[in-house]
């Protein structure tokens, strides 16, 4: 699966959505998922926390790990993705259409450190080797 | 899983794959000086027929008394058939195994012993185990703290037993977690509602409600963990597993988190151990539960097999993040209580339960008639209650062990607001015979000592 473009990313296997309304949307990667592999579980954080950038806020489980979800930008928590509780492969299935949360940014500077498609499609590349 | 010891032959075989000469050699990097000569202390070794005979000696002075100390640990009697089967090769096997799924058989008998915990607490969840009763309790604080994620405060009530307080207390002592105590109610001997109003509004993760409580006492559980629930705090039960064949499992009256020492259930009181710890909960909580949990599943041929389930919650996964870094569980004690709830089943434990009570009961009324004795709360009460004397506690209970009979524990050191006040224990163990030698016991006991106690203030 290629790396969508329109996307920015994280060293740290999270895509981050810019929404026209000024907020974002947040999931895990295609290359996180398949590193993961069957998802069983994803504990989303509590809607309405504050979260710094980095922190970690989401857990995502499979039949064999559990990985930390950090925040992308730091920010309030808006929503979560209701369906994820009852459906967690949904994420397996489609990665970038199965967002784990929303955020309202606090700091608009973030978003200059986050990666776009090339540079997160390198990162993913070297772990694959 | 037998134990296969390792011949000469393999031990030699091994050695030279890889090279070396002896097993001392493994050893070659502790530098000289940091290693033990020998044991100076230790005696030379004797055969078994001298150690058997040294063994009845001392056993001899330990004496055989009549048992009434209860206070967490419980004398029950224990079918010849339990140990008879937990010590089969195939079971005698204290550990979890690695290579879990190897042991279908174990795993068989963990899957039943959480299956048969799971509708006695009235939980979704039970896992295979914990160390003890007091580090049950201690994991179950952890546990609510992660929960509950706002707040790392936890009322404790003083009715849960002292030593589960300190135990839990260093536990959770590090890790920012608060314990608020709560008194209790000074006649009654139980947690109420009109002491818990001060902490309404306030922000915990937790209540700890023992169920019946350290003095015997049956705590107001319904109300209590209504409470509690109202207040955004998740309840925390603590229960005495047999007690639980008669009063209503804590699914039932609101518990969200359940734990207790597994040793009622067939394990002998062998000076206070290896015992076990029992856990249960919702099944929204699972993942925040400590330890190991087998489930069940199919193999590619439809057959039922069992796994160890939910592992990722595990320290080998989750390292520093994981649920508990005590993952142990206490393999030969559990295989020992599912034998036993095996063989009782719901009936025979019921019986047991009911037994139990009656026999306190019928105590505590005999006991009435004795000058100097009163209990100290009058409210009911499943095996155990608290009786004041009107001479000295440590005392009376020498005197009385003078005579064959360990009376119950002195409160004097936890409980002093109390006065000379004692904890006394009545199982199904006892018969009428017994209990009028307590009687006997104790009335001769607290008149030797009043009388003593005169002749000391006379001179």
């Amino acid at each position: 699966m290629t790396t969508p473009a329109n996307l920015k990313y994280t060293k740290l296997h999270e895509w981050v959505k810019e929404e026209v309304d000024g907020s974002v949307t947040v999931g895990i990667t295609h290359h996180a998922q398949e590193m993961l592999g069957d998802l069983v579980f994803v504990e989303a954080p509590t809607v309405g926390r504050q979260v710094k950038q980095g922190e970690e806020c989401a857990v995502v489980e499979s039949v064999k790990a559990a990985a930390d979800v950090y925040a992308p930008l730091s920010g309030e928590v808006l929503a979560v993705n209701p369906e994820l509780a009852g459906a967690p492969e949904m994420i397996n299935a489609d990665a970038y259409a199965a967002w784990i949360f929303k955020l309202k940014p606090n700091s608009p500077a973030e978003f200059g450190g986050l990666l776009d498609a090339a540079a997160y499609q390198t990162i993913a590349d070297a772990e694959q080797h | 899983m037998p134990f296969i010891p390792h011949t000469e032959d393999d031990v030699r075989a091994m050695l030279a794959a890889i090279g070396v000469q002896s097993i001392d050699d493994l050893f070659d990097e502790i530098p000289a000086a940091l290693r033990s000569r020998g044991l100076q202390h230790v005696p030379p070794g004797v055969s078994e027929m001298d150690i058997t005979r040294l063994m009845h000696e001392r056993a001899v002075q330990d004496g055989f008394y009549l048992n009434f100390i209860g206070a967490g640990a419980y004398e029950h009697h224990i079918p010849a058939a339990v140990w008879q089967i937990a010590t089969r090769g195939e079971f005698y096997s204290a550990y979890t195994p690695y290579q879990a799924e190897a042991s279908q058989g174990t795993l068989q008998l963990l899957y039943e012993y959480q299956t048969m915990m799971t509708l006695l607490t009235g939980m979704d969840v039970t896992n295979a185990s914990l160390y003890d009763g007091a580090s049950a309790l201690a994991e179950a604080v952890l546990m609510a703290v992660r929960t509950h994620k706002s707040s790392k405060r936890v009322l404790m009530p003083l009715t849960v037993p002292p030593v589960y307080r300190k135990v839990v207390r260093t536990l959770v002592k590090d890790q920012n977690i608060e314990l608020v105590p709560v008194p209790y109610a000074n006649t009654q001997g139980h947690t109420d509602l009109l002491t818990l109003q001060q902490y309404a509004g306030q922000d915990f993760a937790a209540l700890v409600m023992p169920q019946p409580n350290f003095f015997g006492v049956i705590e107001p559980s319904d109300e209590i963990a209504a409470w509690a629930k109202q207040n955004g705090m998740l309840t925390i039960a603590l229960v005495n597993p047999i007690s639980l064949a008669l009063l209503r499992p804590p699914g039932e009256w609101g518990a969200d988190i359940v734990v207790g020492e597994g040793q009622p259930l067939g394990v002998p009181l062998a000076s206070g151990g290896p015992y076990f710890g029992f856990m249960a909960c919702r099944e929204q909580y699972v993942r925040q539960m400590p330890g190991r949990i087998v489930g069940a599943t199919q193999d590619v041929e439809g057959k039922v097999g069992y796994t160890l389930t939910l592992q990722a919650r595990e320290q080998h996964i989750r390292r520093s993040k994981a649920t508990s870094n005590i993952c142990t569980n206490q393999g030969l004690a559990v295989t020992a209580a599912t034998i036993y709830m095996a063989l009782l089943g719901p009936e025979g434990l019921a019986r047991v339960a009911q037994a139990s009570h009656a026999n306190t009961l019928a105590l505590s009324q005999k006991l009435a008639a004795v000058p100097g004795v009163k209990r100290a709360f009058v409210t009911p009460m499943f095996h155990e209650f608290v009786l004041q004397l009107d001479a000295p506690a440590g005392s009376v209970l020498q005197a009385m062990r003078t005579q064959g009979i360990l009376g119950g524990v002195t409160l004097a050191h936890d409980y002093p607001e109390l006065g000379e006040a004692i904890l006394v224990c009545v199982t199904e163990t006892k018969n009428a015979a017994d209990l009028d030698l307590y009687v006997q016991a104790l009335s001769a006991a607290l008149q030797s000592t009043t009388n003593s106690g005169r002749h000391s203030w006379l001179m």
